[in-house]
């Protein structure tokens, strides 16, 4: 089962930007892109924990602004050479509400 | 694969000319031979004309090696490194190495290239005295670059001036003895070696010309030279570069005919046919060879004979020299003067912006060029030399380069090389002699695309890279890819930043999406590395106009603070001029307190820096510091950071002015401006020099006259002292002109370069022809900065705390329970 919790709205987040969401999973990173698309990352660069949200956004992928790793906003994987991902979370736009799926505190507490 | 038995090739020397050979003999006869290398250092083959670069910091030794050991490997070549041959038996055709290993041949190719010359000094034996030959000695040298010692160099030549300036750029103090009176004097008539000598001086060598070197001082080691008439120069590291000298050893052990090198015929065969030579222990026609250009020929002609074919014959081509000192530019070709009433010098000159050129011209053909300052057109020019054909029709505009010349065919002058107007046989590779047919040939027929295959492939800009822009431009018009620029911004786009920040002024382009389009990037929102580079050029381009995109800008300056390695914060105040009051530090402590900040610390720049603080707690941390008065100190920006100051004439008995007050009126002045990377200015009161003015961006050192200015310095990475710009009578003046020359470097500083490098690229000469050499264009500098700061001096922690600017910045989106 995934929870989908309501965390605001598309004009909320600047263009080529991103802001934060804490939740129990720890904290998410938001981003819209250029064209308005929406994506959720957990908020750690895979290289050093980097505020992803922190980054420089372009097209669907975002410079983490510690040490200029880029990742993949849509897979979360880090671009080649280097290694490495984070954990992409499902995210909605529903008619300007954005809904980010969670999956429940219960299993997350166990996993 | 091959049942006739192969013959044995044996080569000593295991360098540029050797290795060449052998790559064209396995070109064009590949199963001929079986082949043995013995090479005397103890390395794989390397590119010996970029031991300069290496010295300079420039390059790795690895990056110049040529032939890895993998290629020998793969070429089924037997090499052995750290051995040299000791002994030839020409009669019974065999070689003995210092080893003892003793190899048979059938052909033998001799590749010893040359030893250093070494004058008869008394004390050239001392430790501390190398030559600049092999890696060993770059090895020697930057060892003693490490130490900081001083260094004289003897020799005013191409190999003695790179020596030199590569020990200036490892921060050794460096001094020329040159026997001549004007540098390169074999190279460049006396203008444009005085142009040279003057250049480099301001770059910080010191030059003893026309000075007769007459031993080195020193008991147990170098201590520095004795000229002939009396002067001394201390030192501890003496390099001589005054030349080579083919080394004939090899030639003498197999009783080959030899005179100053080893004589070779056209076929590059000894006086013993089975024995070959080539590079610089050859004499050719009562020729020496120390450029790389005639010696690639021979390698050719060699290879070709010992590949079996009759024909293959040498003969020395023409020659063009250039100088590998980065951001001077040094060419010349052919002769460097008339020799007679009738040979005619034609001759340009622009001595504001370093540019000179001469032309000799003879019986209507061009015969020789010396280029300083813009040497673009060298290229032409030496195959208009080459092609001695008559330049009857273009004498009276030949002067003015290529794209002049050829104004009246094409319709309109085109900057740079004209890549279809080239002959195909034009060479375009001085060192590799790879001509633009060469380059086409191997772009269409293997589909290279960058210029790091076609250098794999052709070899073209592959040796001192001094030809890479006419590569380049041959691949652009080849591959239909934009037009040549020196280095692209970044992957978006092929354009340099020069020619961005030229578009954006003569197109009025005035958005980042309007730049992008107009000059066809190829991602709509740029990169990481474009888009603040952007941002910056069209807030500095448009003041007032360019709405600052914070999209675009690292997270430092979105944030008005640093970003540390666990996400929080550092928060530095301003403190003008490095000057606090009892209320400011309370204020600091309290707050401090209050947001339980982990750690605060006095910062190099005399500053407070509290460390540790929540991004949320930002705009809070920023109201309660606004409130005693303090704002930001921009320490996350790329713009003037801080002014250090000593106390001066206030309270320093040694005090001449007064450089705190006069610190905080230059720190009053440049807040909150924008610039290419960061700026750090210092005053200091006296000589003494307390502040540290000669390592900053700007310096200023007070004296009983007045003040001194200094320009370009460094305290990172790369140490680099400040160069001298001007001495000023009044605070006035020092604000207007430190003020031109911030704006200076605004409008014409690559975004992330510092003024250091800034002012080595474009040189001291181009500083002072806006600064002090014309008024008019130094008070429209100070205008210009001046305008800027009218919409930069809003203090961005009172915008945010309570200004009601970017809160979502600092608040998260939501919080999920």
């Amino acid at each position: 089962m995934m929870d989908w919790i309501d965390i605001g709205t598309l004009a909320d987040i600047p263009r080529l930007g991103a802001r934060t969401v804490e939740t129990h999973m720890g904290q998410v990173a938001v981003f819209r892109t250029g064209d308005d698309e929406v994506f959720a990352l957990i908020n750690k660069c895979p290289h050093k924990n980097g505020p992803l949200s922190e980054g420089i956004v372009m097209g669907r992928k975002v410079a983490c602004p510690l040490h200029n790793w880029v990742i993949d906003l849509n897979s979360g994987e880090a671009q080649a050479p280097d290694e490495g991902c984070t954990t992409p979370l499902p995210l909605r736009d529903d008619g300007g509400r954005l809904l980010l799926g969670l999956t429940p505190a219960k299993k997350v507490a166990h996993g | 694969m091959n049942a006739v038995s192969r013959q044995r090739l044996v080569v000593i020397g295991n360098g540029m000319a050797g290795m060449r050979t052998v790559e064209e003999v396995l070109a064009r006869a590949p199963v001929r031979y079986d082949i043995t290398v013995f090479g005397a250092e103890p390395h794989p083959n390397y590119n010996r004309i970029m031991l300069s670069s290496v010295l300079a910091g420039e390059k790795q030794i690895d990056d110049i090696v040529i032939n890895h050991l993998s290629w020998y490997a793969e070429n089924g070549i037997t090499l052995h490194t750290g051995d040299p041959v000791v002994a030839i038996d020409a009669a019974a055709k065999t070689v003995t190495a210092a080893s003892g290993l003793c190899v048979a041949y059938d052909k033998l190719l001799l590749a010893t290239g040359s030893k250093p010359l070494m004058p008869p000094l008394p004390g050239l034996d001392l430790p501390g005295v190398v030559a600049f030959r092999d890696i060993a000695d770059t090895d020697k040298m930057l060892a003693a670059a490490q130490a900081k010692q001083r260094a004289v160099v003897i020799g005013g030549g191409l190999l003695g001036l790179e020596a030199a300036w590569g020990l200036k750029r490892r921060g050794m103090p460096v001094a020329l003895v040159h026997l001549m009176p004007t540098l390169m004097e074999r190279q460049l008539d006396v203008e444009a070696g005085t142009m040279l000598q003057r250049d480099l001086t301001e770059r910080g060598l010191h030059f003893f010309t026309h000075a007769q070197t007459e031993r080195v001082m020193g008991e147990t080691k170098a201590e520095g030279l004795v000229l002939a008439d009396g002067r001394t120069i201390p030192a501890d590291l003496v390099v001589v570069a005054i030349g080579i000298r083919p080394n004939i050893d090899m030639g003498k052990a197999a009783g080959l005919d030899i005179n100053r090198g080893i004589l070779v015929g056209d076929d590059m065969a000894t006086s013993n046919p089975d024995i070959y030579a080539v590079g610089e222990c050859v004499e050719h026609n009562g020729q020496v060879f120390g450029l790389v250009a005639p010696i690639w020929e021979q390698a050719k002609v060699c290879a070709a004979r010992l590949a079996g074919d009759q024909i293959a014959a040498y003969a020395t081509p023409a020659l063009s020299t250039r100088l590998k000192i980065t951001g001077i530019d040094v060419f010349s070709a052919g002769k460097l003067a008339a020799e007679d009433d009738a040979d005619e010098e034609v001759v340009f000159r622009d001595a504001a912006k370093g540019v000179y050129r001469k032309l000799v011209v003879r019986e209507g053909k061009l015969v020789g060029a010396v280029m300083y300052g813009d040497v673009a057109d060298g290229g032409w020019y030496f195959d208009l030399i080459k092609g001695d054909k008559t330049i009857a029709d273009m004498r009276d505009h030949l002067i003015f380069g290529q794209s002049f010349a050829d104004q009246g065919c094409c319709g309109g002058a085109k900057p740079g090389l004209d890549v279809a107007a080239m002959a195909d046989d034009a060479q375009v590779c001085g060192c590799n002699g790879v001509s633009k047919g060469a380059i086409v040939k191997a772009i269409n027929e293997k589909g290279l695309t960058s210029l790091d295959e076609v250098r794999a492939h052709t070899k073209a800009s592959a040796s001192c890279g001094m030809c890479t822009p006419a590569v380049q431009a041959i691949l652009s018009f080849v591959t239909g890819a934009d037009a040549s620029a020196p280095e692209a911004m970044c992957k978006c786009t092929d354009h340099g930043h020069e020619y961005v920040r030229h578009a954006i002024l003569d197109q009025r382009l005035k958005t980042q999406d309007a730049v992008r389009r107009a000059l066809g990037w190829k991602n709509a929102d740029g990169c990481a590395k474009c888009r603040p580079a952007l941002n910056y050029y069209l807030l500095c381009a448009w003041p007032g106009e360019y709405v600052d995109d914070y999209q675009s800008r690292f997270i430092n300056e979105r944030a008005h603070a640093n970003i540390q390695k666990d996400g929080t914060y550092s928060v530095i105040p301003r403190m003008w001029g490095g000057v606090t009051t009892p209320d400011e530090l309370r204020a600091i402590a309290d707050v401090a307190d209050k947001f339980n900040i982990p750690s605060v610390k006095v910062t190099g720049g005399q500053r407070i820096d509290l460390l540790g603080v929540k991004k949320e707690d930002l705009p809070a941390v920023w109201g309660d510091l606004n409130k005693a008065g303090l704002v930001s100190g921009h320490g996350y920006a790329k713009g003037l950071r801080t002014v250090k100051t000593c106390v001066g004439s206030e309270w320093c008995r040694f005090g001449t002015q007064d450089s705190t007050g006069l610190g905080i009126k230059l720190e009053k002045l440049m807040w909150g401006s924008w610039t290419p990377h960061k700026v750090k200015l210092a005053v200091s009161g006296c000589p003494r020099n307390c502040a540290e003015a000669t390592i900053k961006d700007i310096g200023i050192i007070c004296t009983e006259a007045g003040y001194d200015m200094v320009i370009g310095g460094n305290g990172g990475i790369e140490v680099r002292v400040t160069d001298e710009l001007t001495r000023l009578s009044t605070e006035a003046e020092v604000l207007e002109y430190a003020g031109a020359f911030m704006q200076l470097y605004r409008e014409e500083g690559h975004y992330l370069e510092r003024t250091a490098p800034y002012v080595e690229r474009v040189g001291m000469a181009h500083i002072k022809a806006h600064i002090l050499d014309d008024d008019a264009r130094r008070k429209a500098l100070y205008a210009r900065f001046l305008f800027s700061q009218s919409f930069a001096q809003d203090d961005p922690w009172a915008e945010r705390a309570t200004g009601g600017i970017d809160t979502h910045e600092f608040q998260p989106l939501a919080v999920v329970s």
